[in-house]
């Protein structure tokens, strides 16, 4: 697996521990591992020396300031700088003209696009209360426009029919026709899957933007997209004044340097990342995640972000902030933090979310991410008095043999709970004292029944 | 026996996909070709060759490991010209994916099963639509099943599939994709068909329970036919990143893998993935996708492909 670049860093540039300045000669090592990360986070080539380039600039004479190490100090330079690459803040939707305000979807085949359409028109409807009509001009795929119809209804939104028989455009006029009088102050038109070089499907859909002078038009891509994001994207751009774009199937376990090269050719704001195939699978964006992320640093806060989500607010700020200090975490917190694993949909669904060494490690161990193993667990917690919660010191053999008998485990398994509880409350500590890295490797152990 | 690759070489055929894969390369401005002027063989050259491989998605490791032997061969041959290294880096490119190359031959058992699985999007539902097309080309008798119960119209799509080329698609309107196949088995086993092609929902390796639902599906078509499934595919889109050998690996690890089919080849994205997937795990490449039409299938030719590749 790829090593975190910060530990990269530090190996390519421990000859040069001590020097004062980034310099020329003491980041040559360091730059290439960098551009080693990017190309194998899939950031294309022509974008990776143009950044490569700028991150030098920007290093050279950057003084290396207190206990920082020369590597540190260039983690720093390249993330500030990516960062910045991938756009300010999370930027929404630009629908203020006059209704019906037109959203037009692009992208190759099987980017995510009619499934984006049914996950904004369902937040439009829910989030921005408007009433959006979504409508397919997908006349090729077979059972595109069924698959729209389905969508829609999954979304509860309304769904202009269309027949394959019809030109796109005509499909397009009508559709913005009957918004208009039927009060819809958004249209969403779904387009058929299309590639960069297909000279006739390009003129279709740049006819379709002029027909319908879209406020948005949003260029769908898949986060597992390779070098070719670039060429993609110049295409799209050149054939669309494109407004924005939506990174789709970012639950996997790509790193997503298509973003990058993306966002560096159109220049324009990734609006929105596709998380899941269902409708409410849909995020804003975060640049400085994504960031992260393609440097292989994990996606931390989007974790914290997902506790957020449907869970307590109030309860996950008191954990985060106990897991912050590392101490007075007991088991009745353990508890809580199973029960909230619980609401955001099981371990698979938060494991989607760790940093990829991590989410390796778990996949390695099957049973460790069974919830029915959580459930057991929460089980034991629940035969434990008050004050063994707070004191698991207190629990020796007898009450251990109370408590394995009141969950109907065997003693053995409390005595699992017990020391992995240990390990918990030791990584915390180190989570403390700033070891992203030895963190995850103390996480291994962490999960129920997982590896020891 | 029944040679299934000499068969589908249809010349006018193979010809015409090869022109679509290297017209589609050229109008990139192939990075590729662009490369081998009428250079000297100097550094400047292979920084530009490993500059190619790496926008075609071959990967740090594979680039570095054909970069390696085209150096041994340019001094141990005398390489001189830019041309000369080229045919020597597409000779080496064909060799790494030579073992790749496998005939697909479902004709040892009756009905011969096979699943597809990938990730979404892939071209999965789409690829067995082509597939049903060739076999029956092939005169074999074909039965599809709707293993995809939860995308929407997912059923419907490959129902339209199988109109296409007159083929039967078994399908629920309930939701368990095992029982759905299973049945479809059966149902070939009665009729005497040929074969089964199972659709299965796509799926990101990261969500753990859907792919303990893929294992789960195998099983049950194991216990339909013990020697089943027969042939388990996995669809790569050619414009996946690195992220590919993942997949390969995740997919490999849950169902055992007998082959892979690379879609998507008609566009821009070069597939070089697969020059990483040669290096580090090895599953065959059946077919490759080279169009949303229905003949464009085409079994994998590791030369033509290289040729293609680097033209
Ligand atoms: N896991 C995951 N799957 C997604 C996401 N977005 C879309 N999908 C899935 O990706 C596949 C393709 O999505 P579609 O919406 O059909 O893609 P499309 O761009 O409309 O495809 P074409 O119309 O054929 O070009 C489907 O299986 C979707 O469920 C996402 O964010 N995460
Ligand atoms: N250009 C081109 N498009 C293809 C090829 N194969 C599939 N597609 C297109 O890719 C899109 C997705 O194909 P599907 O067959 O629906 O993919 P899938 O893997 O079944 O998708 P899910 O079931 O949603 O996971 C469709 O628009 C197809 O027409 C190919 O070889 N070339
Ligand atoms: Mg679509
Ligand atoms: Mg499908």
């Amino acid at each position: 697996m790829l090593d975190n670049l910060t530990q990269r860093l530090a190996r390519a540039m421990k000859t040069i521990r001590g020097e004062a300045r980034l310099t020329e000669a003491n980041i040559a090592d360091a730059l290439r591992e960098v551009r080693m990360a990017l190309l194998e986070a899939d950031v294309a080539l022509p974008v990776v020396r143009e950044f490569i380039a700028q991150v030098k600039e920007k290093a050279l004479g950057e003084e290396v300031v207190g206990s920082l190490t020369p590597g540190q100090a260039l983690v720093g330079v390249v993330q500030r700088e990516l960062t910045a690459l991938m756009g300010g803040a999370a930027a929404g939707l630009e629908l203020a003209v006059a209704p019906p305000a037109v959203i037009l979807m692009a992208g190759l085949q099987g980017s995510g696009k009619t499934t984006t359409t049914g996950k904004l028109a369902k937040h439009l409807k829910g989030e921005l209360r408007k009433k959006p009509l979504v409508v397919s001009c997908d006349v090729y795929r077979p059972a595109a426009i069924e698959q729209l119809k389905t969508v829609a209804a999954q979304a509860g939104v309304d769904f202009f029919p269309s027949t394959a028989g019809e030109k796109p455009v005509d499909i397009a006029r009508r559709a913005l026709e009957h918004a208009r009088t039927h009060y819809h102050d958004v249209l969403l038109v779904d387009t058929a899957g299309r590639l960069g070089i297909d000279e006739p499907m390009m003129k279709e859909i740049a006819e379709l933007e002029a027909a319908l002078a879209p406020a948005e038009t949003l260029f769908v891509v898949d986060a597992m997209q390779g070098q070719d994001a670039v060429n993609v994207a110049k295409a799209f751009g050149a054939a669309l004044p494109l407004t924005g774009v939506i990174l789709t199937k970012l639950d996997g376990d790509a790193r997503g340097g298509a973003a990058l090269s993306v966002r560096h050719v159109t220049g324009k704001p990734i609006k929105f990342a596709g998380v899941g195939e269902k409708l409410d699978g849909l995020e804003a964006f975060h640049p400085e995640r994504m960031a992260a992320r393609i440097l292989g640093m994990g996606d931390i806060l989007s974790l914290v972000e997902e506790a957020r989500k449907g869970v307590d607010e109030a309860e996950a700020k008191r954990l985060a902030e106990k897991v912050r200090k590392g101490k007075g975490f007991d088991l009745e917190d353990f508890k809580g933090q199973i029960q909230q694993m619980k609401k955001m949909g099981g371990f698979a669904s938060l494991v989607d979310k760790l940093p990829a060494q991590f989410a390796q490690a778990a996949a390695q161990s099957p049973q460790a991410l069974d919830d029915r193993a959580l459930a057991r667990v929460e089980g034991i917690i629940n035969s434990m008095t008050r004050a063994e919660r707070a004191r698991p010191e207190l629990i020796k053999a007898s009450r251990k043999r109370r408590i394995a008998t009141g969950a109907g485990v065997p003693v053995q398994e409390v005595n699992r709970l017990l020391n992995q509880f240990a390990e918990m409350q030791k990584m915390m500590k180190q989570m403390q004292k700033g070891g992203l890295q030895k963190m995850m490797r103390a996480m291994k152990h962490l999960l129920p029944g997982g590896p020891r | 026996m029944f040679s299934f690759r000499k068969k589908s070489v249809d010349p006018a055929q193979e010809a015409s996909w090869f022109a679509r894969l290297r017209q589609g390369l050229r109008k990139t401005g192939s990075q590729l070709a662009a490369v081998f002027g009428d250079v000297r063989v100097d550094e400047a050259l292979f920084e530009e060759l490993e500059t190619a491989l790496i926008a075609s998605d071959a990967g740090l490791d594979a680039t570095r490991h054909l970069l390696e032997r085209l150096r041994a061969r340019v001094v141990r041959d005398r390489l001189e010209t830019a041309q000369e290294v080229k045919a020597a880096l597409a000779d080496e490119l064909a060799r790494l994916l030579a073992p790749l190359e496998r005939e697909f031959d479902p004709t040892v058992r009756k009905p011969f099963v096979v699943m597809v699985a990938g990730v979404n999007g892939a071209g999965k539902t789409t690829s067995i639509g082509k597939l049903a097309q060739w076999l029956q080309g092939h005169g074999l008798s074909v039965l599809l099943a709707a293993g995809d119960t939860f995308r929407a119209a997912a059923r419907e799509q490959l129902a339209a599939w199988g109109a296409r080329s007159r083929i039967d698609v078994v399908a629920q309107s309930g939701g368990d994709p095992a029982a759905v196949i299973y049945d479809a088995i059966a149902a070939a086993r009665a009729r005497g068909t040929d074969v089964v092609i199972a659709d299965t929902a796509g799926r990101l390796p990261t969500q753990l329970h859907l792919m303990e639902e893929l294992k789960k599906i195998r099983r049950v078509i194991a216990k339909a036919d013990p020697t089943a499934p027969h042939a388990v595919l996995l669809v790569l889109d050619a414009n996946t990143g690195q992220n590919a050998l993942a997949q390969v690996k995740a997919f490999d690890e849950a169902l055992g893998l007998t082959g892979l089919v690379l879609t998507k080849l008609d566009g821009t994205a070069k597939g070089g993935v697969i020059a990483a997937i040669a290096q580090t795990r090895p599953v065959p490449l059946a077919f490759i996708g080279v169009g949303e039409g229905i003949d464009d299938l085409q079994p994998f030719a590791a030369r033509e492909f290289a040729a293609a590749l680097l033209d």
